[in-house]
């Protein structure tokens, strides 16, 4: 089964502040990843979820996410930001963004990887660690083990 | 203590999930035993039955309709969006602590959570708890209908009371419309195929319990015709009652259906059964706040709020509503009569408009009968009439299935579900098909098919079409004379009606969103 993640699929230096900007930009190496077939049809699919409500967390953490026809296999994309970027949140901006990319009508046993990843946002360790990381592949190799469906 | 929680979100592979955990650890955190049925895309966890009656209390952090939510009936619950339960977990459980104390202490009130609309899970408790052993098999429960597997768009199921009044609104509608559209499909498609089978007057064939003939294809297309006549008949009074259900519960679907039968009655439409369905819920979501002796308490939703609420809303409709609607009918009737002489143009566009303006309400009814009547008198400025009256009545659903296909994100699931019957409704001049549509988001749907309708309606009549049948859409297109115009005419119709529809929910979107995310943030 593909990874959720891979290295190219973590960007921890985000150069855009702007959470339209960030969405495309981890949408980009989505796309390039071959997760997602049509660039924009996602990232549009992604602003129509953000429109619902807004997907900041406390803690600094924003979860962009959508169920699109234009993802191949369930993805996250991560990226850490400096700066900050405004993803709706209460308490402030986030520092930390999953883009959760989930194909339409995927099956549950695919499924189950998105809802356990969703379920480690929740725990303080884990976005911790994610916080204090330095190297993208460390990352990609936490997450991946960490989520254990 | 031991708290149940069930948690769902509109895209089902985050927020769910997040709400799970978090509600957990909270759990944990306090020294209580939560377990959480996750609905989302990963399959739903289904609580234990034993799970459930044990349980001391329910919280639902849930922003689409809970499934099986009768499965908690006479629990103490507490309803949060999703978001809240990510936020502060620990605060809904201390709320779901003091309901099920509050319940505890038998005073008979029900148990009024902050933030909780209403439920009123203590009052109904004892009939709960006859409903519940049977409500897995019974399927009697509406709510029930919502099991999820067969693909096609479950109907949505009660709402929570938090987030603004424009999206609980909305979720009612949706939810009064996801019921409707079955009827709409089922009879709507009958009576096409009834016009195909039997032509036009196939509704002046007799009652089929008087006459009916195996052998004759006129009789079959007179029982479909009269079975989907039936079927159609329910459309007002379903989309009442399951309105009136998404408000405030089971106990409000007589009062919606009595409502939407009446609004029927006094002939104002759907739009009459609209605000019939949303008048039965309000009514009735009030009177679960009356406290009540717990001895009366049992028969609240079965008999009392039912009694109440159907006589109540049953006399605003007769005659608060029914009265200046019959003057309005007769005074447009009047006014209609007066215009004749005038621009034969201007009074195809008129008739047009009028026939679009709410689908089998009074103005409709008006312009149809205005149409349908000149009939008799077999001038051909009649004929041009009617001609214009039923191109005016088939381009809305045409129009708005498809808008459906050109952008596909600007409708719900159940639109586009409402848009497969509605080519055929269209062109069989079945104008309720638009009505699912319409009653979502009236106020953009409704002036833009008038748009379209009303051109439709003046080039019928500018082409110099004529028609003699009072129905059959397409299937009496070799009646009509000058029949590639009045083609092109409502071809014409349904281009101005979708390119409306479309501008406008484009608009509309862009301005609400940044006004309804900070609502829903802040909750």
């Amino acid at each position: 089964m593909t990874e959720l993640v891979t290295t190219d699929l973590v960007d921890l230096d985000l150069a855009p502040t702007d959470r339209r900007a960030v969405v495309r930009s981890l949408s980009e190496r989505l796309n390039a990843a071959g997760r997602v077939t049509d660039l924009e049809q996602f990232v549009a699919d992604v602003e129509a979820r953000e429109a619902q409500m807004a997907t900041g967390l406390p803690g600094g953490i924003g979860i962009p996410h959508c169920r699109s026809e234009a993802v191949t296999v369930p993805t996250v994309a991560v990226g850490r930001s400096a700066g900050g970027v405004d993803f709706g949140a209460d308490d402030g901006p986030a520092h930390l963004i999953f883009l959760i990319a989930a194909p339409e009508g995927g099956d549950t046993d695919h499924m189950t990887v998105l809802a356990s990843l969703a379920r480690l946002l929740m725990r303080a360790e884990f976005t911790e660690t994610l916080h204090n990381a330095t190297d993208p592949a460390a990352v990609a190799e936490y997450v991946r083990t960490e989520v254990t469906p | 203590m031991k708290i149940v929680a069930v948690t769902s979100c509109p895209t089902g592979i985050a927020h769910t999930y997040m709400a799970a955990e978090a509600l957990e650890q909270a759990g944990r955190a306090a020294g209580h035993e939560v377990s959480v049925e996750t609905q989302g895309s990963a399959g739903t966890s289904a609580l234990s039955d034993e799970r459930i009656a044990e349980a001391d209390a329910a919280v639902f952090a849930a922003d689409v309709g809970v499934q099986g939510r009768e499965r908690f009936e006479g629990k103490p619950c507490v309803e949060a969006t999703v978001k809240q339960a990510v936020n502060d977990a620990a605060g809904l459980l201390e709320q779901a602590v003091a309901a099920a104390e509050q319940q505890g202490a038998e005073d008979g009130e029900a148990a009024p959570t902050e933030g909780q609309a209403g439920s009123g899970a203590a009052a109904e408790e004892p009939v709960a708890e006859a409903a519940g052993s049977g409500s897995a098999t019974a399927g009697t429960a509406p709510a029930g209908s919502a099991a999820p597997g067969d693909g096609a768009p479950a109907p949505e199921t009660k709402v929570t009371g938090t987030g603004g009044f424009g999206s609980n609104l909305k979720q009612w509608l949706m939810t009064g419309v996801s019921y409707v559209i079955p009827f709409v499909a089922a009879g709507g498609l009958l009576m096409a195929l009834s016009y195909a089978l039997g032509g036009y007057d196939i509704t002046e064939a007799p009652p089929v319990t008087e006459h009916f003939d195996v052998l004759s294809l006129t009789s079959w297309a007179a029982l479909a015709n009269q079975i989907g006549t039936l079927a159609m008949d329910f459309l007002v009074p379903v989309l009442a009652g399951f309105i009136a259900f998404a408000m405030a519960d089971r106990a409000a679907l007589a009062p919606g259906f009595v409502g939407g039968a009446a609004a029927v009655a006094v002939e104002a439409g759907f739009l009459g059964g609209l605000l019939a369905g949303l008048l039965a819920g309000g009514v009735v979501a009030g009177l679960r706040r009356v406290p009540v002796p717990r001895a009366v308490a049992g028969v609240m939703p079965v008999l009392v709020l039912p009694l109440i609420g159907s006589a109540v809303v049953g006399t605003l409709v007769f005659v608060v509503v029914g009265e200046p609607i019959a003057v309005a009918m007769q005074a447009i009737t009047a006014w209609l009569n007066g215009l004749t002489g005038t621009n034969a143009i201007l009074l195809g566009a008129l008739i047009g408009a009028m026939m679009a303006f709410d689908m089998g309400g009074p103005v409709n009814k008006v312009a149809y009968t205005f149409a349908v009547g000149g009939l008799t008198t077999g001038s051909e400025t009649a004929f041009a009439i009617m001609a214009a009256a039923m191109a005016a009545g088939m381009t809305p659903p045409i129009a708005l299935a498809l808008a459906t296909k050109i952008k596909r994100n600007l409708f719900s699931p159940a639109e586009h579900a409402s848009a497969r019957p509605a080519w055929l409704l269209g062109a069989s001049f079945i104008t309720e098909g638009v009505i699912p549509f319409a009653a979502v988001d009236p106020l953009r749907v409704i002036p833009s098919i008038v748009l379209g309708s009303a051109t439709a309606g003046a080039l019928a009549i500018g082409f110099g079409s004529t028609l003699m049948a009072p129905h059959g859409g397409v299937f009496v297109l070799p009646l009509v004379g000058g029949p590639l115009l009045y083609l092109v005419a409502v071809l014409i119709g349904i281009a101005v009606s979708t390119a409306a529809v479309l501008l406008a929910k484009s608009i509309g979107r862009g301005e609400r969103t940044p006004a309804e995310a900070p609502v829903t943030a802040a909750a």
